[in-house]
């Protein structure tokens, strides 16, 4: 319909991205920033030497395990909550408790998930203290407002036949939503669920950076140290503890979501 | 034929119940989860402090030249972020998908390009599987405090996700045009250009923006650490609980991700 | 047992489901309805289990007029009337067991309904209503896992299990082929008639109607055009009723397609 005018704005657009790149590379000074990085090259170098060697020693991996185990607690008990909460909010905001309750409710989704788990942690790092469950708050803020938002669009797709003919049937609203719906959405909820917490043992990794607990704290620590090679044996724990959780999650989904 | 009938699922449901507090109870400990801790008065007392110092949020001049710059600073970093990126993943993705293969074709599989696809895979995997902030808190001890960190790291996560997506949407096209060239005797960027791409590049060029998105959102993460823009200015003002810029910089950063989203949305839809 | 006055339901757009409809059922009556689609069937059935409110007219169900009564009232109303529905508005990951027992949260506390959740406490219950159907052995099996005639005998075990004073079945067989939709019509009947309960059930099948029930009502374009024992009916009636019906014989071919709804239970 518009093929004479596609092209010229195809090329509009093309041109808009070049420029909006070469302006920001010129902005940042990155030719000096990187040039300058590369003046040190034989130090950059040095420094990924050193990353090559992990340490190794038994002291050094007993706390990365006590750090690993850190971090699984966090990012279960983290997801665990928002589970919780996500629930709570995700009834209102399907609108089952009527128009205020779900404009609230999806009010206070919208605002916990976009504020990023990093800014609630340096917030929770203030009203919990320095730790892991600073860690494990922030991760729960954020996750309740991500879950909530797909456990409230689960209910509005979820057949109202169920439900409805149990009320029908005189049953009371609480028992015919357990018995209606529940098992309808439980399985995506639980599916949601574990595809978050994937996502939060490697977030909750990194929440240790405001000090949040958890390999992330012994990562900046080590990192700001210049202890390249235990840094570079936290970085190989975080992976491999990512893949544990990912070969976990993956266990549960099988058993209680796809069967 | 009138015994007890008991639900077979039971003792499967109390095993679960048994093993999952099993699990639950000592993680909770290791957590140190204390709902009471956010009540103690000391700390009740320095969060409401801070979060009364939210309103109002700050206003003055010197303030918001400062938020200014730094929200072009995080625009400028997504955007050479993704720009690298983009020059990392293009041929990653062609080295590393199956789509392009010719041996695939004759069935006859050559050991090298075989070998060649294999490594492309591993580094796609070792650049995406660690964490953007932890590359960025790695080139902040190369590149010094400053924007130059993030946009390295956003270049090398991004670069490996994007070289993983691309081969995959390579390959789940319709490969019938490539196969034809490929088996016409034309070589892999010819049925690239004209057997692929004409099918494929909307889905490309939409995730590409998509991602761009993603990375407005992760260089303000990364600021955090000290890779620049407006999530280094965030730090600075909370670490010196200074209520009112922190306030203006969350709302900055909503509107500024609400934006993005919005402009990622257009320009997806004039890829379509 | 019910008693209809002047009874009409219009929509908001004027168009009139039901209009003037007067009819009385006493206790025990085991009453079928027919007539072409879009007569009403489904609305008056929903009428009468003080689903819908009339927007003309008096009804009374249970010797009470549904709209006057309190919230809690009416919800022990409902929990006196079971309905069965042409698709077995059961959720497919519910097991069996489950799905029975749900016919009686109408009597039970919440907290029992909440245990029986995670151990079913009457599994005895579930599995007597289920023997009449031939279906014990499916008592823990997942209702994904049933056929569509199966899981609308659940639904019926469910109806049996809560042992409601009446009954409403909204074209409880017409997704069923014909000798599975006479079992159940007969198993409905068989109910109603040793408990001494109402029986009302809307059919496509003329020929149940006439052979299992003892009354016949015949509605078209929303009142009624006959009302007498079944042995009474003329087959001129019946065609009559039926004769120009402008969409009978598309409905009757549209149908099937909730069958598809029924078995696919993903």
């Amino acid at each position: 319909m518009a093929s004479e005018r596609m092209p010229r704005r195809g090329l509009l657009i093309s041109a808009g991205v070049l420029v909006a790149v070469l302006a920001s590379v010129s902005r940042l000074d990155l030719v000096t920033a990187f040039a300058e990085g590369s003046d040190s090259l034989g130090e950059l170098l040095g420094f990924l030497r050193r990353f090559a060697a992990p340490d190794t020693s038994p002291a050094f991996l007993a706390k990365v395990g006590q750090g690993a185990i850190e971090t699984l607690a966090i990012s279960l008990i983290g997801t665990l909550l928002a589970v919780i909460g996500g629930v709570l909010l995700a009834l209102p905001a399907s609108g089952r408790l009527g128009r205020p309750g779900q404009a609230a409710a999806r009010f206070c989704l919208n605002l916990l998930r976009s504020v990023p788990e990093l800014v609630w942690a340096t917030l929770t790092v203030l009203a919990a203290g320095l730790g892991p469950f600073a860690g494990t708050l922030a991760l729960a803020l954020h996750t309740t407002g991500v879950l909530g938002r797909l456990y409230a669009e689960a209910l509005e797709n979820a057949p109202a036949a169920p439900e409805a003919a149990l009320r029908g049937a005189g049953s009371g609203a609480v028992a015919a939503f357990l018995y209606g719906t529940l098992p309808a959405v439980s399985p995506q909820w639980v599916a949601y669920g574990l595809y978050r917490w994937e996502m939060n043992i490697r977030m909750a990794a990194i929440l240790g950076f405001v000090g949040a607990g958890g390999l992330g704290a012994q990562l900046y620590y080590a990192l700001s140290l210049f202890q390249e090679a235990q840094a570079a044996t936290l970085i190989v724990a975080m992976l491999g503890l990512s893949l544990v959780v990912d070969a976990i999650s993956g266990w549960l989904r099988r058993h209680l979501v796809v069967a | 034929m009138n015994a007890v009938v008991r639900d077979p699922a039971a003792r499967g449901r109390a095993t679960a119940l048994v093993l999952g507090l099993c699990v639950l109870w000592p993680l909770l400990q290791i957590a140190e989860f204390n709902p009471a801790v956010l009540f103690a008065p000391g700390n009740l007392a320095t969060l409401g402090g801070f979060l009364a110092t939210f309103l109002p949020p700050a206003t003055d001049a010197d303030f918001l030249g400062l938020l200014a710059a730094a929200t072009l600073d995080t625009l400028a970093i997504a955007t050479v972020g993704i720009a690298l990126a983009l020059l990392i993943a293009v041929p990653l993705a062609l080295l590393a998908t199956r789509s392009l293969s010719i041996g695939r074709l004759d069935g006859r599989l050559r050991p090298l390009s075989e070998a060649l696809r294999l490594c492309a895979r591993g580094l796609t995997l070792v650049l995406r599987g660690v964490p953007e902030l932890v590359w960025a808190l790695v080139f902040v001890r190369i590149f010094g405090l400053g924007p130059a960190a993030g946009v390295a790291a956003l270049a090398i996560t991004y670069g490996g996700m994007l070289a993983k997506v691309y081969a995959e949407i390579l390959e789940s096209t319709d490969l019938t045009p490539a196969r034809a060239l490929l088996a016409a005797g034309s070589g892999r960027l010819g049925a690239l250009g004209y057997g692929l791409l004409p099918v494929a590049s909307d889905e490309l060029m939409s995730y590409t923006v998509y991602r761009w998105e993603c990375a407005v959102r992760a260089s303000v993460v990364m600021g955090f650490v000290g890779a620049g823009g407006l999530g280094q200015l965030m730090d600075q003002s909370m670490k010196m609980l200074n209520g009112g810029e922190a306030c203006s910089i969350l709302i900055t950063f909503l509107l500024l991700v609400m934006a993005a989203d919005a402009l990622s949305a257009w320009l997806r839809r004039q890829v379509r | 047992m019910i008693s209809l006055a002047a009874l009409g339901v219009a929509y908001a757009d004027g168009r009139r489901a039901l209009d003037g409809v007067d009819l009385s059922i006493a206790p025990g009556e085991r009453v079928a309805l027919i007539g072409p689609s879009g007569a009403g069937k489904t609305t008056l059935l929903r009428v009468i289990g003080a689903s819908l409110r009339p927007t003309a007219g008096h009804v009374r169900v249970d010797g009470v007029d549904p709209w006057a009564l309190s919230g809690r009232a009416l919800q022990s109303l409902r929990a006196r009337i079971g309905k069965m529905h042409q698709a077995p508005p059961i959720p497919p990951r519910q097991r069996v067991v489950t799905a029975v027992l749900a016919g009686r949260l109408g009597q039970w506390p919440l907290w029992r309904a909440m245990a029986s959740l995670v151990y079913p406490l009457d599994i005895a219950g579930a599995r007597a209503a289920l023997e009449p159907l031939g279906l014990t052995e499916r008592l823990f099996d997942r209702c994904d896992q049933l056929s569509g005639g199966q899981l609308q005998r659940i639904a019926l075990a469910r109806l049996l299990y809560q042992q409601p004073k009446l009954v409403l079945a909204d074209e409880p067989v017409s997704a069923l082929d014909p000798a599975l939709a006479r079992s159940v019509a007969v198993a409905l009947n068989d109910d109603a008639r040793r408990r001494g309960v109402t029986l009302i059930a809307s059919l496509h099948a003329v020929d149940l109607a006439l052979s299992e029930f003892a009354r016949v009502i015949g509605l078209r374009d929303g009142r009624v055009a006959f009302d007498r024992p079944a042995a009474q009916v003329g087959q001129a009636e019946v065609d009559a009723l039926y004769a120009g019906a402008p969409v009978g014989d598309a409905a009757e071919a549209a149908e099937p397609a909730p069958r598809t709804r029924l078995t696919r239970c993903a």
